[in-house]
C-alpha cells in the first residue's frame, strides 16, 4: 500500500536554546501507508501530541523530517498537505464555529473556495456517514458529546482528507459517547477503507488499531500488532498506562491459582479457556 | 459536615423566553465523612446539582442544607464566604483556572483570599505539594512550565489549601494517563479517610463509582431516581440501562462468568481483585463437590 505519511529520525524540542534539554520528540521514525489504522498510546508527555503538530506543520523539526506522500512537509506545501488530513480534537465544545451543524461543516469548505452546490453535496455525504444526517438543523452546543464529535469528524470528512487524524477524541466523553464515536471510525473505515492515525492512552481504543506505536518519554519504545504491544504485559503499567481488562484479570486469576492456559487479551478467550481449563471436563 | 437537598428544583435563565427547567424536586441526603458518587448520563444534572453545594447556584424551589447553613429558594444568601471554603470544588480541567506566577503564589491565592495569613498560607502549600505528589522544586516554577498532569495536582491542592470540610470533584480525571488517573483517585480516597472529609464524586466512571463509594445516587432527567451501596446498585443490570447506564465492565464479565457457571457468585464484585478471588472461591467449591 502506498505511503501516506512518514516521520523519519524526527527530533524536537520546545527549548532548542536550552543545552542539554529534553527533547519533547526524539529520533521518532514511523510511517502510515493507505488503509490502516494506527494508534500511538504513551503517558501524558510521552510526546503523542507533538508528533501529531510535527505531522500537520504546526510545529518543524529540529531534526528529521515529515513527509506527505514522500513530499518532505516545508513552509511552500504546508497548506496543500494540511489540507489532505483531516484533525479532530480532544474538547468537542473547543472546535466549533457553525450555528448549526452543517453551517459547522461547511466552514472548512468554504474556506477552501468549494462551490455552493458540490459544498452542499459534501455537506450531506459527511454528515450521512457519520449518521447525523437528522441533525443539519441543529445546534451544535445542544448535541452530546459523542454527536459533537461526530459532527467534528464530518467536518473533517467534507474535506475529503487522504488521512483522519484523531487526536485524543474520546478521552472527554462519557463512555456511551466514546463508544459511539469509535463505532462510527470503524464503520467508516469498513466503508471508504479511510486512513486513521489516533492517538490515545485509552487502550481498548489502540485494540482497535492494526498497528500501534508505544511512546514512551518522547521515544518510540515499540511499535507493532495490538497483540505484541500488549504482550509487554507490565512494561505497560511502567510506563504510565494500564493493561486490557481481560488481561489483567488473566493475570489476577492466575495468582488465584485458578488454572488457565494462557493470559488473554479479550473477554471472550479469557471465558472460553476459564471453561475447557475449569469446567468441560 | 453534611449536606441535604430537600425538594430542589432549578431552571436556568428563569423568567425569561430560555427558561430551561434543570432539576425537578431532588431530595436526597450526603452524611458527614461520606464518599458519595453521582453518577448519570450526560445531561441528567449532574452539573448542576453540584453547583448547588456551596451554593453557586441557589435553588429556584426547595432548601439546601450546607452544614448548619441553609439556602432557600428566593431569599437572599449573605456571607457565603465560610461555605465557600469548606466546601471546596474541583472543576472538570481544574488546571484552566491556575494564573499566578508561581506555583506558590497559585496554591495560597485561595486560603489568602479567606483571611489566612501570608505564612500560614505558604505553610500549607509547602506540605500540599508533597502531599499531592509533586516535588518542592515545582513551588518557584510557574504553573504554566508544569505537564498538564503536574498542572491538575496544583489546581487540587489549592483548592485542599483552603482546608475544606467537604469536597467535590468533578471528572477529576478527564484527560489524564491511566496511571494519573489512579494516582489521583487513590489520593482522593486517602485524604478522604486521612482528613475525616465528606467526598462528593460526580463520575461518568462507574469504575471509579465501584471502586471508591461508600454510596452512589443515580441522575436521571433532572431527578434523583436511584440511591444505595454499589453493590446493591450494580446488582441490577435492567435498572442502570433504563437510565441509559452501563454497568462496571467488572460487573458485565460477572454476569458472563455466572451464565457459564450456572449460578451465580456470593456476591457482585467491584474490583477486579474481589473478581478473581471469588472465582477462585467458586472454582475450589466446585471441586470440592466433585
Amino acid at each position: 500500500m502506498p505511503e501516506i505519511l512518514s516521520l523519519n529520525n524526527v527530533t524536537f524540542s520546545y527549548t532548542p536554546e536550552i543545552q542539554n534539554s529534553r527533547n519533547a520528540v526524539e529520533n521518532v521514525s514511523f510511517a502510515v501507508d493507505e488503509g490502516e489504522w494506527i494508534a500511538i498510546v504513551g503517558h501524558n508527555g510521552s510526546g503523542k501530541s507533538t508528533i501529531a503538530k510535527l505531522m500537520n506543520g504546526l510545529l518543524f523539526p529540529q531534526q528529521g523530517d515529515v513527509r506527505i506522500l514522500r513530499e518532505p512537509l516545508n513552509e511552500e506545501n504546508l497548506w496543500e498537505s494540511r489540507s489532505l488530513m483531516g484533525m479532530v480534537f480532544q474538547n468537542p465544545d473547543n472546535q466549533f464555529v457553525g450555528a448549526t451543524v452543517q453551517d459547522d461543516v461547511a466552514f472548512a469548505l468554504e474556506n477552501n473556495g468549494i462551490p455552493f452546490e458540490e459544498m452542499v453535496k459534501r455537506v450531506h455525504a459527511a454528515l450521512e456517514q457519520v449518521k447525523m444526517s437528522q441533525f443539519l438543523d441543529h445546534e451544535p452546543h445542544h448535541l452530546s458529546g459523542g454527536q459533537k464529535q461526530r459532527v467534528a469528524i464530518a467536518g473533517a470528512l467534507a474535506l475529503k482528507p487522504k488521512l483522519l487524524i484523531l487526536d485524543e477524541a474520546t478521552s472527554m466523553l462519557d463512555p456511551q459517547g466514546r463508544a459511539e464515536v469509535l463505532q462510527t471510525v470503524q464503520t467508516l473505515r469498513t466503508e471508504t477503507g479511510l486512513t486513521v492515525l489516533s492517538i490515545t492512552h485509552d487502550l481498548e481504543e489502540a485494540m482497535l488499531a492494526d498497528r500501534v506505536l508505544f511512546m514512551n518519554d518522547g521515544k518510540k519504545f515499540a511499535e507493532g500488532t495490538p497483540a505484541e504491544i500488549f504482550a509487554l504485559g507490565d512494561k505497560l503499567v511502567e510506563f504510565g498506562l494500564d493493561l486490557p481488562f481481560a488481561l489483567k484479570l488473566s493475570k489476577l486469576l492466575q495468582k488465584e491459582g485458578v488454572p488457565l492456559m494462557g493470559q488473554h487479551m479479550t473477554e471472550e478467550e479469557l471465558v472460553n479457556d476459564l471453561w475447557t481449563s475449569n469446567f468441560n471436563k | 459536615m453534611d449536606i441535604k437537598l430537600q425538594q430542589v428544583s432549578y431552571a436556568y435563565a428563569q423568567g425569561t423566553p430560555f427558561e430551561k427547567r434543570a432539576l425537578f424536586d431532588v431530595d436526597f441526603d450526603i452524611p458527614s465523612h461520606t464518599y458519595q458518587a453521582i453518577i448519570g448520563h450526560t445531561g441528567s444534572g449532574k452539573s448542576t446539582i453540584l453547583q448547588h453545594f456551596n451554593a453557586l447556584l441557589r435553588p429556584t424551589s426547595g432548601e439546601v442544607h450546607i452544614g448548619d447553613r441553609l439556602i432557600i429558594a428566593g431569599k437572599k444568601a449573605k456571607d457565603l464566604k465560610a461555605v465557600r471554603q469548606k466546601v471546596g470544588i474541583v472543576f472538570q480541567f481544574p488546571e484552566h483556572q491556575l494564573f499566578e506566577e508561581t506555583v506558590l503564589k497559585d496554591i495560597m491565592f485561595g486560603p489568602m483570599n479567606f483571611g489566612i495569613s501570608e505564612e500560614e498560607a505558604e505553610a500549607r502549600a509547602r506540605e500540599l505539594v508533597s502531599l499531592v505528589g509533586l516535588p518542592d522544586s515545582v513551588l518557584d516554577k510557574s504553573p504554566f512550565d508544569l505537564s498538564g498532569g503536574q498542572m491538575r495536582r496544583v489546581a487540587i491542592a489549592g483548592v485542599l489549601a483552603m482546608d475544606p470540610e467537604v469536597i467535590v470533584l468533578d471528572e477529576p480525571t478527564a484527560g489524564l494517563d491511566p496511571r494519573g488517573q489512579k494516582e489521583i483517585m487513590d489520593m482522593f480516597y486517602q485524604l478522604h479517610q486521612e482528613r475525616h472529609l465528606t467526598t462528593i464524586l460526580v463520575t461518568h466512571s462507574m469504575e471509579d463509582a465501584a471502586r471508591y463509594a461508600d454510596n452512589i445516587v443515580i441522575m436521571h432527567e433532572g431527578k434523583n431516581v436511584l440511591s444505595g451501596t454499589p453493590r446493591i446498585i450494580f446488582k441490577d443490570v435492567e435498572t442502570l440501562k433504563k437510565f441509559r447506564l452501563e454497568p462496571p465492565r467488572i460487573v458485565r464479565f460477572q454476569q458472563k462468568i455466572e451464565h457459564m457457571m450456572g449460578h451465580s457468585l456470593s456476591k457482585v464484585c467491584l474490583t477486579e481483585e474481589e473478581l478473581a478471588a471469588e472465582i477462585a472461591q467458586a472454582l475450589r467449591e466446585e471441586r470440592a463437590e466433585s
